[in-house]
């Protein structure tokens, strides 16, 4: 999941890079094919080189040590209105078949659970150029409608991001998983792109709560290579965000 | 040669006392995950403060704690939980079951928040966003309000100015009359203190006004904002203050574990709050060997920037 979601940024992008998984995919694409992004952190931090240790939050001394820029969070999310920023990644409680993503009421045994709310998921799924989404593959989690829109996808699709009066150049792009990778049809619907190795498509399926529809070309996500699976290794030694 | 300025040095329990009385708008968290002013929400607690509306884009578990101590009745924020192990169960149960009493909550996105107290900073009605269009945030907070903008087509939402009653900032340091030096990651801060109607800045260090005009760009918040300047160090733990001590992340977990059931969260509470008066005797209970295990490993100064003439 973190190598397929590193393989997400191209060189030279700026990077809305988030929390947790995407910190370390984050650090793999800089220390692999894209030794040129730039990573932007919503408290007011931009690096050039990622943090040299494991960080539990954006504002961790490691992240600020060394950094190229600290500001406040106005003077860094500016440029995600702008349309500057390239590519953000985002996780949440639930996302839907049009990639809209809830992080506010969740659901659990039937019951209505209080989420931690957006941070700055919203801002990002509105304003990003593209937005990728990490998951665990569940059919409690990659739900047909998602209960409230914390963060917008594609709406109920169509033209609906343009109706609502959101940036012309923005939106989902990718929905990384446990099990593959899902990409957005013109019409703003997510198919599964690609498939993990060893995981079979009526799995994906089974685990998806709506009727995914697969590509004519369905891929093969590659496999870690041995150099990406060691930078894994050396950013979370101890396992602490890829426990998987 | 001006008047000497009259110290506003002050206690955390005087500062509390004095400033945040019950039913306030209060601003804190606002750089985030460091600095956020957990010997100042402790006191708060002791001091029994009831009905704050407590404002913040992100609080990690200060809110979480205050929540479950009953004092707020209000929230305005972008997140709330716990930054390194999830939710924030005392939100949870206020949110979802009303204990220890209702919640009024307000969700923002972190942007809005900016906007919201930049508007205030500068002193205008609202700030307009192209962020939140197309979510469910402005059904159901009345501060981002949709409408068209006057000099084109364009959709947007005007966020709302926010003008907290205090705000709560911790910095590096201050000098006795408020003018403060803070660094690293600022998140809301300056907007938040000039939003503000009062500030209270918590300092890890006083320092003489020629320490403070040696560096001027360093000093983000003028202390004619200021009403109290608290003296405190490691007023910020368990979240970090560059330069000053680190983050500690068991403290979060223990945290995590300690409220998930509301009877443990109470010892919680009791154990690290109300039976401990001061931040000098929090820091004893926290020990010698887990303070030193947090201090700064290696310093590393900045370059000198030259403002001779």
């Amino acid at each position: 999941m973190v190598a397929a979601a590193a393989r997400e940024i191209r060189d030279g992008e700026l990077v809305f890079v988030g929390m947790r998984l995407p910190m370390i995919a984050f650090a793999l694409a800089k220390r692999t094919h894209a030794p040129r992004a730039t990573g932007l952190f919503e408290n007011g931090i931009i690096r050039e080189e990622p943090a040299s240790t494991l960080l539990y939050t954006m504002g961790d001394p490691p992240n600020l040590f060394k950094a190229t820029y600290c500001g406040d969070m106005i003077s860094v999310m500016s440029l995600l209105q702008q349309g500057r920023v390239h590519v953000g990644f985002l996780g949440a409680a639930e996302v839907d078949r049009f990639g809209n993503l809830n992080t506010t009421w969740g659901r659990r045994n039937g019951q209505t659970v209080r989420l931690p709310g957006s941070g700055g998921a919203c801002d990002i799924a509105c304003l990003a150029q593209r937005t990728v989404v990490i998951l665990a593959h569940d059919p409690q989690r990659l739900v047909a409608r998602v209960g409230h829109i914390t963060s917008p996808g594609n709406g109920n699709g169509g033209l609906w991001r343009r109706a609502q009066g959101l940036p012309a150049r923005s939106g989902p792009s990718a929905i990384i998983t446990t099990m593959g990778v899902l990409r957005f049809a013109e019409d703003g619907e997510a198919y599964l792109a690609s498939i993990h190795p060893g995981i079979r498509v009526e799995e994906v399926l089974g685990s998806t709560g709506w009727t995914l529809r697969v590509s004519d070309n369905l891929a093969e996500t590659p496999e870690p290579s041995e150099v990406e699976f060691g930078v894994i290794r050396e950013i979370d030694p101890n396992h602490f965000w890829t426990k998987t | 040669m001006t008047g000497a300025a009259p110290s506003k040095l002050v206690s955390m329990r005087q500062a509390v006392d004095e400033h945040v009385p019950s039913g306030s708008t209060v601003l804190m968290g606002a750089e985030l995950e460091q600095m956020i002013p957990f010997s100042a929400g402790h006191e708060i607690v002791r001091q029994g403060r009831r009905d704050l509306t407590l404002v913040g884009p992100i609080s990690d578990i200060l809110f979480d704690q205050m929540i479950g101590a009953g004092c707020v009745s209000g929230l305005m924020a972008a997140w709330v939980g716990n930054a390194s192990s999830g939710v924030g169960y005392c939100f949870r149960r206020a949110v979802e079951h009303a204990i220890p009493n209702a919640l009024e909550t307000l969700d923002y996105t972190n942007f809005t928040m900016a906007m919201a107290l930049h508007a205030a900073a500068l002193g205008v009605p609202f700030l307009p966003t192209y962020a939140a269009l197309g979510s469910d945030l402005p059904k159901n907070n009345g501060n981002l309000r949709e409408f068209t903008s006057p000099v084109n087509e364009d959709r947007l939402i005007a966020v709302c100015a926010l003008h907290p009653d205090v705000a709560i900032v911790p910095v590096q340091r201050a000098d006795a009359f408020g003018n403060s030096h803070l660094w690293g990651n600022l998140g809301v801060a300056i907007d938040g203190a000039r939003a503000a109607r009062k500030v209270v800045v918590v300092a890890e260090e006083i320092v003489s006004p020629e320490v403070i005009a040696s560096d001027p760009n360093r000093t983000l918040i003028p202390g004619f904002l200021v009403a109290a300047v608290v003296h405190e160090p490691w007023g910020a733990h368990p979240s970090p203050v560059q330069g000053y001590y680190g983050r500690d992340h068991a403290f979060f977990a223990e945290y995590h574990e300690q409220s998930r059931k509301k009877e443990d969260f109470e010892r919680w509470l009791e154990s690290w709050v109300l039976k401990v008066p001061s931040r000098a005797d929090y820091l004893k209970q926290l020990g010698d060997a887990r303070i030193a295990d947090l201090g700064v490993r290696e310093h590393a100064f900045t370059a000198p920037a030259d403002f001779g003439f």
